[in-house]
Protein backbone atom coordinates (compact mmCIF):
# COMPACT_ATOMS: atom_id res chain seq x y z
CA UNK A 1 0.00 0.00 0.00
CA UNK A 2 2.74 2.45 0.91
CA UNK A 3 4.68 2.23 -2.35
CA UNK A 4 1.47 3.21 -4.12
CA UNK A 5 1.08 6.43 -2.20
CA UNK A 6 4.75 7.11 -2.92
CA UNK A 7 4.13 6.49 -6.59
CA UNK A 8 1.35 9.07 -6.56
CA UNK A 9 3.65 11.57 -4.90
CA UNK A 10 6.30 10.91 -7.52
CA UNK A 11 3.76 11.44 -10.29
CA UNK A 12 2.71 14.76 -8.78
CA UNK A 13 6.35 15.81 -8.48
CA UNK A 14 7.04 14.79 -12.07
CA UNK A 15 4.07 16.86 -13.17
CA UNK A 16 5.25 19.89 -11.23
CA UNK A 17 8.80 19.62 -12.52
CA UNK A 18 7.58 19.22 -16.12
CA UNK A 19 5.27 22.20 -15.69
CA UNK A 20 8.13 24.33 -14.39
CA UNK A 21 10.35 23.30 -17.31
CA UNK A 22 7.63 24.09 -19.85
CA UNK A 23 6.80 27.43 -18.24
CA UNK A 24 10.45 28.35 -18.22
CA UNK A 25 10.74 27.57 -21.94
CA UNK A 26 7.43 29.06 -23.08
CA UNK A 27 6.76 32.19 -21.02
CA UNK A 28 7.64 35.31 -23.02
CA UNK A 29 8.07 33.56 -26.37
CA UNK A 30 6.56 35.25 -29.42
CA UNK A 31 6.74 34.79 -33.17
CA UNK A 32 9.72 37.10 -33.56
CA UNK A 33 12.01 36.13 -30.67
CA UNK A 34 11.43 32.39 -30.37
CA UNK A 35 14.48 31.22 -32.23
CA UNK A 36 16.85 33.42 -30.29
CA UNK A 37 15.15 32.82 -26.95
CA UNK A 38 15.14 29.06 -27.40
CA UNK A 39 18.80 29.02 -28.34
CA UNK A 40 19.48 30.57 -24.94
CA UNK A 41 16.95 28.72 -22.86
CA UNK A 42 17.36 25.15 -24.04
CA UNK A 43 21.06 24.79 -23.11
CA UNK A 44 20.35 26.38 -19.74
CA UNK A 45 17.56 23.93 -19.19
CA UNK A 46 19.74 20.95 -20.08
CA UNK A 47 22.35 22.23 -17.66
CA UNK A 48 19.69 22.65 -14.98
CA UNK A 49 18.31 19.15 -15.39
CA UNK A 50 21.72 17.46 -15.48
CA UNK A 51 23.35 19.35 -12.63
CA UNK A 52 20.13 19.24 -10.64
CA UNK A 53 20.06 15.46 -10.88
CA UNK A 54 23.79 15.10 -10.26
CA UNK A 55 23.62 17.22 -7.12
CA UNK A 56 20.55 15.38 -5.83
CA UNK A 57 21.91 11.91 -6.54
CA UNK A 58 25.39 12.62 -5.20
CA UNK A 59 23.98 14.00 -1.97
CA UNK A 60 21.54 11.14 -1.38
CA UNK A 61 24.26 8.58 -2.08
CA UNK A 62 26.75 10.40 0.15
CA UNK A 63 24.24 10.62 3.01
CA UNK A 64 23.42 6.94 2.73
CA UNK A 65 27.05 5.86 2.63
CA UNK A 66 27.97 8.04 5.61
CA UNK A 67 24.68 7.25 7.36
CA UNK A 68 24.15 10.92 8.11
CA UNK A 69 21.32 13.11 6.96
CA UNK A 70 22.90 16.51 7.47
CA UNK A 71 26.02 16.00 5.37
CA UNK A 72 26.62 16.96 1.77
CA UNK A 73 29.56 15.90 -0.39
CA UNK A 74 30.87 19.46 -0.07
CA UNK A 75 32.29 18.32 3.27
CA UNK A 76 35.01 16.58 1.25
CA UNK A 77 36.27 20.03 0.33
CA UNK A 78 35.70 19.66 -3.40
CA UNK A 79 33.99 23.00 -3.97
CA UNK A 80 36.59 24.74 -1.83
CA UNK A 81 39.21 23.17 -4.07
CA UNK A 82 37.30 24.48 -7.10
CA UNK A 83 37.57 28.03 -5.76
CA UNK A 84 41.24 27.57 -4.97
CA UNK A 85 41.94 26.29 -8.47
CA UNK A 86 40.13 29.28 -9.98
CA UNK A 87 41.92 31.76 -7.69
CA UNK A 88 45.31 30.23 -8.32
CA UNK A 89 44.80 30.08 -12.08
CA UNK A 90 43.92 33.75 -12.06
CA UNK A 91 46.82 34.70 -9.86
CA UNK A 92 49.47 32.65 -11.60
CA UNK A 93 48.41 33.02 -15.23
CA UNK A 94 46.49 36.33 -15.18
CA UNK A 95 42.95 37.25 -16.18
CA UNK A 96 43.67 37.09 -19.90
CA UNK A 97 45.41 33.73 -19.97
CA UNK A 98 43.89 30.82 -21.86
CA UNK A 99 43.37 28.87 -18.67
CA UNK A 100 41.05 31.54 -17.31
CA UNK A 101 39.40 32.70 -20.51
CA UNK A 102 39.02 29.46 -22.48
CA UNK A 103 36.00 27.76 -20.91
CA UNK A 104 36.97 24.27 -22.08
CA UNK A 105 40.46 24.49 -20.71
CA UNK A 106 39.25 26.01 -17.46
CA UNK A 107 36.60 23.31 -17.05
CA UNK A 108 39.08 20.54 -17.77
CA UNK A 109 41.58 21.93 -15.28
CA UNK A 110 39.00 22.30 -12.53
CA UNK A 111 37.39 18.91 -13.04
CA UNK A 112 40.64 17.02 -13.34
CA UNK A 113 41.92 18.81 -10.24
CA UNK A 114 38.87 17.93 -8.17
CA UNK A 115 38.57 14.31 -9.26
CA UNK A 116 42.31 13.86 -8.86
CA UNK A 117 42.14 15.18 -5.33
CA UNK A 118 39.21 12.93 -4.43
CA UNK A 119 40.88 9.82 -5.83
CA UNK A 120 44.10 10.65 -4.02
CA UNK A 121 42.24 11.18 -0.76
CA UNK A 122 40.40 7.86 -1.05
CA UNK A 123 43.60 6.07 -2.05
CA UNK A 124 45.44 7.33 1.00
CA UNK A 125 42.64 6.53 3.38
CA UNK A 126 41.50 3.20 2.04
CA UNK A 127 45.03 1.90 2.12
CA UNK A 128 44.90 1.93 5.91
CA UNK A 129 43.64 -1.39 7.12
CA UNK A 130 41.11 -0.21 9.68
CA UNK A 131 40.05 2.82 7.68
CA UNK A 132 37.17 4.78 9.03
CA UNK A 133 34.67 6.80 7.04
CA UNK A 134 34.55 9.46 9.76
CA UNK A 135 38.28 9.87 9.49
CA UNK A 136 37.90 10.42 5.76
CA UNK A 137 35.31 13.12 6.43
CA UNK A 138 37.54 14.82 9.01
CA UNK A 139 40.43 14.92 6.57
CA UNK A 140 38.00 16.32 4.00
CA UNK A 141 36.90 19.08 6.38
CA UNK A 142 40.48 20.01 7.18
CA UNK A 143 41.51 20.02 3.53
CA UNK A 144 38.43 22.08 2.70
CA UNK A 145 39.34 24.68 5.30
CA UNK A 146 42.89 24.69 4.00
CA UNK A 147 41.67 25.29 0.43
CA UNK A 148 39.33 28.03 1.66
CA UNK A 149 42.16 29.81 3.47
CA UNK A 150 44.35 29.37 0.43
CA UNK A 151 41.84 30.98 -1.88
CA UNK A 152 41.12 33.84 0.56
CA UNK A 153 44.84 34.50 0.65
CA UNK A 154 45.09 34.55 -3.12
CA UNK A 155 42.05 36.80 -3.32
CA UNK A 156 43.79 39.27 -0.99
CA UNK A 157 46.85 39.57 -3.17
CA UNK A 158 45.34 39.66 -6.66
CA UNK A 159 44.45 42.74 -8.62
CA UNK A 160 40.95 44.07 -7.76
CA UNK A 161 39.95 43.92 -11.43
CA UNK A 162 40.91 40.29 -11.61
CA UNK A 163 38.96 39.69 -8.44
CA UNK A 164 35.81 40.73 -10.32
CA UNK A 165 36.42 37.89 -12.79
CA UNK A 166 36.85 35.52 -9.90
CA UNK A 167 33.68 36.65 -8.19
CA UNK A 168 31.65 35.44 -11.13
CA UNK A 169 33.11 31.99 -10.67
CA UNK A 170 32.43 31.95 -6.94
CA UNK A 171 28.67 31.96 -7.33
CA UNK A 172 26.80 29.26 -9.16
CA UNK A 173 25.09 30.44 -12.29
CA UNK A 174 23.31 28.95 -15.25
CA UNK A 175 23.40 32.21 -17.20
CA UNK A 176 26.64 31.72 -19.01
CA UNK A 177 26.74 27.99 -19.49
CA UNK A 178 29.09 27.29 -22.36
CA UNK A 179 27.47 24.98 -24.90
CA UNK A 180 30.69 23.15 -25.79
CA UNK A 181 31.29 22.23 -22.17
CA UNK A 182 27.65 21.40 -21.71
CA UNK A 183 27.90 18.51 -24.17
CA UNK A 184 30.98 17.03 -22.52
CA UNK A 185 29.71 17.53 -18.99
CA UNK A 186 26.24 16.37 -19.97
CA UNK A 187 27.54 13.16 -21.47
CA UNK A 188 29.69 12.41 -18.42
CA UNK A 189 26.88 13.16 -15.98
CA UNK A 190 24.35 11.13 -17.95
CA UNK A 191 26.65 8.09 -17.98
CA UNK A 192 27.42 8.42 -14.27
CA UNK A 193 23.76 8.88 -13.37
CA UNK A 194 22.69 5.81 -15.31
CA UNK A 195 25.52 3.79 -13.78
CA UNK A 196 24.57 4.94 -10.26
CA UNK A 197 20.95 3.97 -10.85
CA UNK A 198 22.09 0.34 -10.96
CA UNK A 199 23.04 0.65 -7.30
CA UNK A 200 19.57 1.47 -5.92
CA UNK A 201 19.07 -1.88 -4.18
CA UNK A 202 22.60 -1.93 -2.85
CA UNK A 203 22.08 1.57 -1.46
CA UNK A 204 18.99 0.31 0.38
CA UNK A 205 21.13 -2.33 2.07
CA UNK A 206 23.95 0.13 2.80
CA UNK A 207 21.38 2.30 4.60
CA UNK A 208 21.03 -0.50 7.16
CA UNK A 209 24.62 0.13 8.22
CA UNK A 210 27.98 -1.51 7.60
CA UNK A 211 27.45 -4.68 9.61
CA UNK A 212 24.08 -5.54 8.12
CA UNK A 213 25.41 -4.78 4.64
CA UNK A 214 28.35 -7.17 5.04
CA UNK A 215 26.09 -9.78 6.58
CA UNK A 216 23.85 -9.57 3.52
CA UNK A 217 26.79 -10.27 1.24
CA UNK A 218 27.76 -6.79 0.05
CA UNK A 219 31.46 -6.25 -0.56
CA UNK A 220 31.26 -3.17 1.61
CA UNK A 221 34.68 -1.59 1.17
CA UNK A 222 34.74 -1.98 -2.60
CA UNK A 223 31.17 -0.77 -3.06
CA UNK A 224 31.60 2.26 -0.80
CA UNK A 225 34.79 3.25 -2.57
CA UNK A 226 33.15 2.99 -5.98
CA UNK A 227 30.14 5.02 -4.85
CA UNK A 228 32.35 7.71 -3.36
CA UNK A 229 34.23 8.00 -6.64
CA UNK A 230 30.93 8.36 -8.51
CA UNK A 231 29.95 11.09 -6.04
CA UNK A 232 33.25 12.86 -6.61
CA UNK A 233 32.75 12.79 -10.38
CA UNK A 234 29.21 14.11 -10.15
CA UNK A 235 30.20 16.89 -7.75
CA UNK A 236 33.27 17.87 -9.75
CA UNK A 237 31.55 17.97 -13.12
CA UNK A 238 28.50 19.88 -11.94
CA UNK A 239 30.63 22.33 -9.97
CA UNK A 240 32.87 22.80 -13.00
CA UNK A 241 29.83 23.44 -15.14
CA UNK A 242 27.88 25.94 -13.04
CA UNK A 243 29.94 26.71 -9.94
CA UNK A 244 29.61 25.69 -6.29
CA UNK A 245 26.01 24.77 -5.57
CA UNK A 246 26.20 21.71 -3.31
CA UNK A 247 24.05 23.30 -0.65
CA UNK A 248 21.04 22.57 -2.82
CA UNK A 249 21.74 18.87 -2.35
CA UNK A 250 21.14 19.04 1.37
CA UNK A 251 17.84 20.72 0.75
CA UNK A 252 16.51 18.30 -1.84
CA UNK A 253 17.82 15.09 -0.27
CA UNK A 254 16.11 15.89 3.00
CA UNK A 255 12.90 17.08 1.39
CA UNK A 256 12.75 13.82 -0.56
CA UNK A 257 13.15 11.88 2.68
CA UNK A 258 10.45 13.99 4.36
CA UNK A 259 7.95 13.64 1.53
CA UNK A 260 8.23 9.93 0.79
CA UNK A 261 6.86 7.36 3.21
CA UNK A 262 9.19 4.53 2.27
CA UNK A 263 12.91 5.09 2.03
CA UNK A 264 13.77 2.89 -0.90
CA UNK A 265 16.43 4.52 -3.02
CA UNK A 266 14.56 3.65 -6.18
CA UNK A 267 12.04 6.33 -5.18
CA UNK A 268 14.31 8.49 -3.06
CA UNK A 269 16.74 9.22 -5.90
CA UNK A 270 13.99 10.08 -8.38
CA UNK A 271 12.18 12.29 -5.87
CA UNK A 272 15.39 14.15 -4.99
CA UNK A 273 16.12 14.71 -8.69
CA UNK A 274 12.62 16.03 -9.35
CA UNK A 275 12.69 18.41 -6.39
CA UNK A 276 16.13 19.55 -7.43
CA UNK A 277 15.05 20.26 -11.01
CA UNK A 278 11.91 22.00 -9.76
CA UNK A 279 13.91 24.18 -7.34
CA UNK A 280 16.54 25.09 -9.93
CA UNK A 281 14.04 25.88 -12.68
CA UNK A 282 11.91 27.91 -10.30
CA UNK A 283 14.96 29.66 -8.89
CA UNK A 284 16.30 30.40 -12.36
CA UNK A 285 12.89 31.71 -13.42
CA UNK A 286 12.82 34.07 -10.43
CA UNK A 287 16.41 35.15 -10.90
CA UNK A 288 15.92 35.84 -14.61
CA UNK A 289 12.42 37.17 -15.03
CA UNK A 290 11.58 38.63 -11.60
CA UNK A 291 14.95 39.93 -10.43
CA UNK A 292 16.09 40.62 -14.01
CA UNK A 293 19.44 38.81 -13.61
CA UNK A 294 20.30 41.07 -10.65
CA UNK A 295 20.48 38.20 -8.15
CA UNK A 296 22.43 35.04 -8.93
CA UNK A 297 20.44 31.87 -8.38
CA UNK A 298 22.86 30.59 -5.76
CA UNK A 299 21.95 33.52 -3.50
CA UNK A 300 18.31 32.49 -3.63
CA UNK A 301 19.21 28.85 -3.02
CA UNK A 302 21.62 29.56 -0.20
CA UNK A 303 19.02 31.70 1.54
CA UNK A 304 16.26 29.10 1.31
CA UNK A 305 18.69 26.26 1.99
CA UNK A 306 20.11 28.01 5.04
CA UNK A 307 16.69 28.51 6.56
CA UNK A 308 15.76 24.90 5.89
CA UNK A 309 19.03 23.67 7.40
CA UNK A 310 18.37 25.59 10.62
CA UNK A 311 14.86 24.14 10.82
CA UNK A 312 16.29 20.67 10.27
CA UNK A 313 18.85 21.08 13.05
CA UNK A 314 16.18 22.35 15.45
CA UNK A 315 13.97 19.40 14.59
CA UNK A 316 16.76 16.83 14.97
CA UNK A 317 17.83 18.29 18.31
CA UNK A 318 14.29 18.04 19.64
CA UNK A 319 13.80 14.45 18.49
CA UNK B 1 31.48 -26.68 10.31
CA UNK B 2 33.18 -23.49 11.37
CA UNK B 3 36.82 -23.94 12.12
CA UNK B 4 39.19 -21.38 13.62
CA UNK B 5 42.92 -21.94 13.34
CA UNK B 6 45.27 -19.83 15.47
CA UNK B 7 43.15 -16.73 15.06
CA UNK B 8 44.46 -13.56 16.66
CA UNK B 9 43.57 -9.89 16.71
CA UNK B 10 45.32 -7.04 18.48
CA UNK B 11 44.38 -3.44 19.13
CA UNK B 12 47.35 -1.15 19.79
CA UNK B 13 49.56 -4.09 20.66
CA UNK B 14 47.07 -5.65 23.09
CA UNK B 15 45.89 -9.09 22.04
CA UNK B 16 42.11 -9.10 22.18
CA UNK B 17 41.95 -12.53 20.59
CA UNK B 18 45.08 -14.52 21.23
CA UNK B 19 45.88 -17.57 19.11
CA UNK B 20 42.43 -19.14 19.27
CA UNK B 21 41.73 -22.51 17.63
CA UNK B 22 38.25 -23.94 17.80
CA UNK B 23 35.78 -26.13 15.95
CA UNK B 24 32.10 -25.29 16.13
CA UNK B 25 29.93 -28.34 15.64
CA UNK B 26 26.88 -28.29 13.42
CA UNK B 27 23.31 -28.64 14.64
CA UNK B 28 24.06 -27.26 18.09
CA UNK B 29 23.77 -24.12 20.15
CA UNK B 30 27.24 -23.01 21.11
CA UNK B 31 27.47 -20.26 23.72
CA UNK B 32 30.47 -18.06 24.36
CA UNK B 33 30.75 -16.90 27.95
CA UNK B 34 33.37 -14.94 29.82
CA UNK B 35 33.98 -11.56 31.44
CA UNK B 36 33.83 -8.27 29.57
CA UNK B 37 36.79 -7.82 27.28
CA UNK B 38 37.43 -11.53 26.99
CA UNK B 39 37.25 -11.27 23.19
CA UNK B 40 33.96 -13.10 22.64
CA UNK B 41 32.29 -10.50 20.43
CA UNK B 42 35.52 -9.84 18.57
CA UNK B 43 35.84 -13.52 17.80
CA UNK B 44 32.24 -13.66 16.58
CA UNK B 45 32.88 -10.65 14.32
CA UNK B 46 36.02 -12.28 12.91
CA UNK B 47 34.15 -15.51 12.19
CA UNK B 48 31.52 -13.59 10.27
CA UNK B 49 34.02 -11.39 8.34
CA UNK B 50 32.79 -8.15 9.99
CA UNK B 51 36.27 -7.70 11.37
CA UNK B 52 39.63 -8.48 9.84
CA UNK B 53 41.91 -10.70 11.86
CA UNK B 54 45.64 -10.16 12.25
CA UNK B 55 46.57 -13.80 11.94
CA UNK B 56 45.26 -17.32 11.60
CA UNK B 57 42.55 -18.82 9.47
CA UNK B 58 38.77 -19.10 9.48
CA UNK B 59 37.24 -21.96 7.52
CA UNK B 60 33.53 -22.23 6.78
CA UNK B 61 32.61 -25.68 5.44
CA UNK B 62 36.32 -26.24 4.95
CA UNK B 63 36.79 -23.21 2.70
CA UNK B 64 38.82 -20.19 3.92
CA UNK B 65 36.72 -17.07 4.50
CA UNK B 66 38.56 -15.09 1.82
CA UNK B 67 37.84 -17.60 -0.92
CA UNK B 68 34.08 -17.36 -0.48
CA UNK B 69 32.05 -15.26 -2.88
CA UNK B 70 30.37 -12.78 -0.56
CA UNK B 71 26.83 -13.47 -1.77
CA UNK B 72 27.32 -17.22 -1.40
CA UNK B 73 28.76 -16.77 2.04
CA UNK B 74 25.74 -14.65 3.00
CA UNK B 75 23.62 -17.68 2.14
CA UNK B 76 25.65 -19.87 4.54
CA UNK B 77 26.31 -17.69 7.56
CA UNK B 78 24.54 -14.72 9.12
CA UNK B 79 25.42 -12.45 12.01
CA UNK B 80 23.37 -10.15 14.17
CA UNK B 81 25.25 -7.69 16.35
CA UNK B 82 23.88 -6.22 19.54
CA UNK B 83 23.44 -2.60 18.50
CA UNK B 84 21.13 -2.19 15.56
CA UNK B 85 20.38 1.49 15.15
CA UNK B 86 18.92 1.76 11.68
CA UNK B 87 18.47 5.23 10.25
CA UNK B 88 15.97 4.17 7.66
CA UNK B 89 12.19 4.30 8.07
CA UNK B 90 11.22 0.63 7.73
CA UNK B 91 8.33 -1.64 8.56
CA UNK B 92 8.94 -5.04 10.12
CA UNK B 93 8.04 -6.74 6.85
CA UNK B 94 10.44 -4.57 4.87
CA UNK B 95 13.24 -5.27 7.33
CA UNK B 96 12.66 -9.01 7.17
CA UNK B 97 12.57 -8.90 3.36
CA UNK B 98 16.14 -7.55 3.40
CA UNK B 99 17.13 -11.01 4.64
CA UNK B 100 16.50 -12.24 1.09
CA UNK B 101 19.02 -9.86 -0.46
CA UNK B 102 21.77 -12.49 -0.88
CA UNK B 103 19.39 -14.52 -3.06
CA UNK B 104 17.49 -11.81 -4.89
CA UNK B 105 19.78 -8.75 -4.99
CA UNK B 106 16.67 -6.73 -4.22
CA UNK B 107 14.36 -8.30 -6.79
CA UNK B 108 12.31 -10.58 -4.58
CA UNK B 109 10.56 -13.49 -6.27
CA UNK B 110 7.63 -15.44 -4.86
CA UNK B 111 9.93 -17.97 -3.20
CA UNK B 112 11.65 -15.10 -1.42
CA UNK B 113 8.35 -13.67 -0.18
CA UNK B 114 7.41 -17.13 1.04
CA UNK B 115 10.59 -17.23 3.12
CA UNK B 116 9.73 -13.78 4.49
CA UNK B 117 6.23 -14.94 5.48
CA UNK B 118 7.66 -18.02 7.15
CA UNK B 119 10.19 -16.00 9.10
CA UNK B 120 7.51 -13.55 10.26
CA UNK B 121 5.35 -16.47 11.26
CA UNK B 122 8.18 -18.21 13.06
CA UNK B 123 8.88 -15.14 15.18
CA UNK B 124 5.13 -14.48 15.69
CA UNK B 125 5.37 -11.12 13.95
CA UNK B 126 2.60 -11.52 11.40
CA UNK B 127 0.31 -9.13 13.30
CA UNK B 128 3.09 -6.56 13.64
CA UNK B 129 4.43 -6.80 10.09
CA UNK B 130 3.25 -3.36 8.96
CA UNK B 131 4.41 -1.52 12.07
CA UNK B 132 7.49 0.69 11.83
CA UNK B 133 10.59 -0.44 13.68
CA UNK B 134 10.71 2.69 15.83
CA UNK B 135 7.17 1.98 17.03
CA UNK B 136 8.16 -1.40 18.49
CA UNK B 137 9.29 -2.31 21.99
CA UNK B 138 12.83 -3.58 22.51
CA UNK B 139 11.70 -7.20 22.62
CA UNK B 140 9.60 -6.90 19.47
CA UNK B 141 12.42 -5.17 17.61
CA UNK B 142 14.87 -7.92 18.61
CA UNK B 143 12.39 -10.47 17.27
CA UNK B 144 12.15 -8.54 14.01
CA UNK B 145 15.94 -8.60 13.57
CA UNK B 146 16.05 -12.32 14.33
CA UNK B 147 13.25 -12.82 11.78
CA UNK B 148 15.43 -11.06 9.21
CA UNK B 149 18.25 -13.50 9.99
CA UNK B 150 15.84 -16.44 9.72
CA UNK B 151 14.62 -15.18 6.35
CA UNK B 152 18.25 -15.16 5.28
CA UNK B 153 17.99 -18.92 5.60
CA UNK B 154 21.60 -19.61 6.54
CA UNK B 155 22.69 -22.80 8.26
CA UNK B 156 24.95 -20.87 10.62
CA UNK B 157 23.40 -18.13 12.72
CA UNK B 158 25.68 -15.98 14.86
CA UNK B 159 24.10 -13.73 17.48
CA UNK B 160 25.99 -11.25 19.63
CA UNK B 161 24.21 -10.89 22.97
CA UNK B 162 20.69 -11.50 21.65
CA UNK B 163 19.22 -11.10 25.14
CA UNK B 164 20.57 -7.62 25.75
CA UNK B 165 17.94 -5.30 27.24
CA UNK B 166 15.26 -7.96 27.23
CA UNK B 167 13.13 -8.85 30.25
CA UNK B 168 13.01 -12.45 31.51
CA UNK B 169 9.90 -13.39 29.58
CA UNK B 170 11.29 -12.17 26.25
CA UNK B 171 14.71 -13.59 26.94
CA UNK B 172 13.25 -17.03 27.54
CA UNK B 173 11.12 -16.67 24.42
CA UNK B 174 14.17 -15.88 22.28
CA UNK B 175 16.18 -18.77 23.71
CA UNK B 176 13.30 -21.18 23.11
CA UNK B 177 13.09 -19.96 19.52
CA UNK B 178 16.81 -20.60 19.08
CA UNK B 179 16.35 -24.12 20.40
CA UNK B 180 13.53 -24.63 17.89
CA UNK B 181 15.76 -23.38 15.09
CA UNK B 182 18.30 -26.03 15.98
CA UNK B 183 15.80 -28.81 16.58
CA UNK B 184 13.32 -28.19 13.78
CA UNK B 185 15.39 -26.58 11.07
CA UNK B 186 18.76 -28.09 11.87
CA UNK B 187 20.51 -24.73 12.21
CA UNK B 188 23.82 -24.14 13.92
CA UNK B 189 23.49 -21.28 16.39
CA UNK B 190 26.44 -19.48 17.96
CA UNK B 191 25.75 -16.86 20.61
CA UNK B 192 27.66 -14.58 22.90
CA UNK B 193 25.81 -14.42 26.18
CA UNK B 194 26.38 -12.92 29.62
CA UNK B 195 23.76 -14.71 31.64
CA UNK B 196 25.46 -17.93 32.66
CA UNK B 197 22.23 -19.62 33.65
CA UNK B 198 20.73 -19.06 30.22
CA UNK B 199 23.90 -20.49 28.70
CA UNK B 200 23.72 -23.46 31.03
CA UNK B 201 20.07 -24.29 30.35
CA UNK B 202 19.92 -23.77 26.60
CA UNK B 203 23.32 -24.60 25.07
CA UNK B 204 24.68 -27.86 23.81
CA UNK B 205 28.20 -26.60 24.13
CA UNK B 206 29.82 -23.75 26.03
CA UNK B 207 33.07 -21.99 25.21
CA UNK B 208 34.64 -20.09 28.10
CA UNK B 209 36.92 -17.22 27.15
CA UNK B 210 39.14 -15.01 29.23
CA UNK B 211 41.74 -12.44 28.15
CA UNK B 212 41.50 -13.41 24.49
CA UNK B 213 42.08 -17.11 25.05
CA UNK B 214 39.79 -20.08 25.30
CA UNK B 215 39.84 -21.39 28.87
CA UNK B 216 37.74 -24.47 28.29
CA UNK B 217 35.02 -25.91 26.09
CA UNK B 218 32.48 -28.63 26.61
CA UNK B 219 28.87 -29.42 27.44
CA UNK B 220 27.18 -27.40 30.24
CA UNK B 221 27.53 -30.31 32.70
CA UNK B 222 31.30 -30.07 32.67
CA UNK B 223 31.70 -26.32 32.10
CA UNK B 224 29.26 -25.04 34.73
CA UNK B 225 31.66 -25.97 37.43
CA UNK B 226 32.79 -24.12 40.51
CA UNK B 227 36.50 -24.31 39.86
CA UNK B 228 36.20 -23.17 36.21
CA UNK B 229 33.90 -20.23 36.89
CA UNK B 230 35.42 -19.01 40.17
CA UNK B 231 38.74 -18.34 38.57
CA UNK B 232 37.57 -16.42 35.49
CA UNK B 233 34.89 -14.30 37.14
CA UNK B 234 36.58 -13.79 40.52
CA UNK B 235 33.34 -14.60 42.26
CA UNK B 236 32.21 -17.25 44.67
CA UNK B 237 30.00 -19.63 42.68
CA UNK B 238 27.47 -21.93 44.20
CA UNK B 239 26.03 -24.46 41.75
CA UNK B 240 22.80 -26.39 42.18
CA UNK B 241 21.15 -29.03 40.08
CA UNK B 242 17.56 -27.91 39.29
CA UNK B 243 15.41 -29.96 36.89
CA UNK B 244 18.49 -31.47 35.28
CA UNK B 245 19.98 -28.04 34.68
CA UNK B 246 22.97 -26.67 36.46
CA UNK B 247 22.07 -23.29 37.97
CA UNK B 248 24.66 -20.87 39.33
CA UNK B 249 24.13 -18.64 42.32
CA UNK B 250 26.82 -16.01 42.64
CA UNK B 251 25.02 -12.93 43.90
Amino acid sequence: MRPNSDRTKLLVMTGLAALALILYIVVGLNSRNWQYALSLRVPKLIAIVLTGCAIAVSTVVFQTVTNNRILTPSIMGLDSLYLLIQSLALYVFGANSQIVVNPKLNFALAVVGMIGFAVLLYRLLFRREDHDLLFLLLVGVIMGTFFDSGSSFVQMVIDPNEFATLQNRMLASFNNVNTDILWIAGAVLAVVLVYTSRYTHILDVLALGREHAINLGIRYEAVVRRLLILVAIMVSVSTGLVGPIMFLGLLVANMAREILTAHYHKYLLIAACLISVLALTGGQFLAERVFNFATPISVVINLVGGLYFILLLLKESRA
Amino acid sequence: MIELRNVSKAYDGVNVVDDVSLIIEEGQITSFIGPNGAGKSTLLSIMSRLLKRDGGEVLIDGIPLEEWNSSDLAQRISILKQSNAINMRLTVRELVSFGRFPYSQGHLRSADWEAVEQALDYMKLTDLQDRYLHQLSGGQRQRAYIAMVIAQGTDYILLDEPLNNLDMQHAVEIMKTLRCLVRELGKTVVIVIHDINFASCYSDSIVVMDKGKIVSTGPPQSIIDQSVLNSIYNLDFHIEQVNNNRICVYY
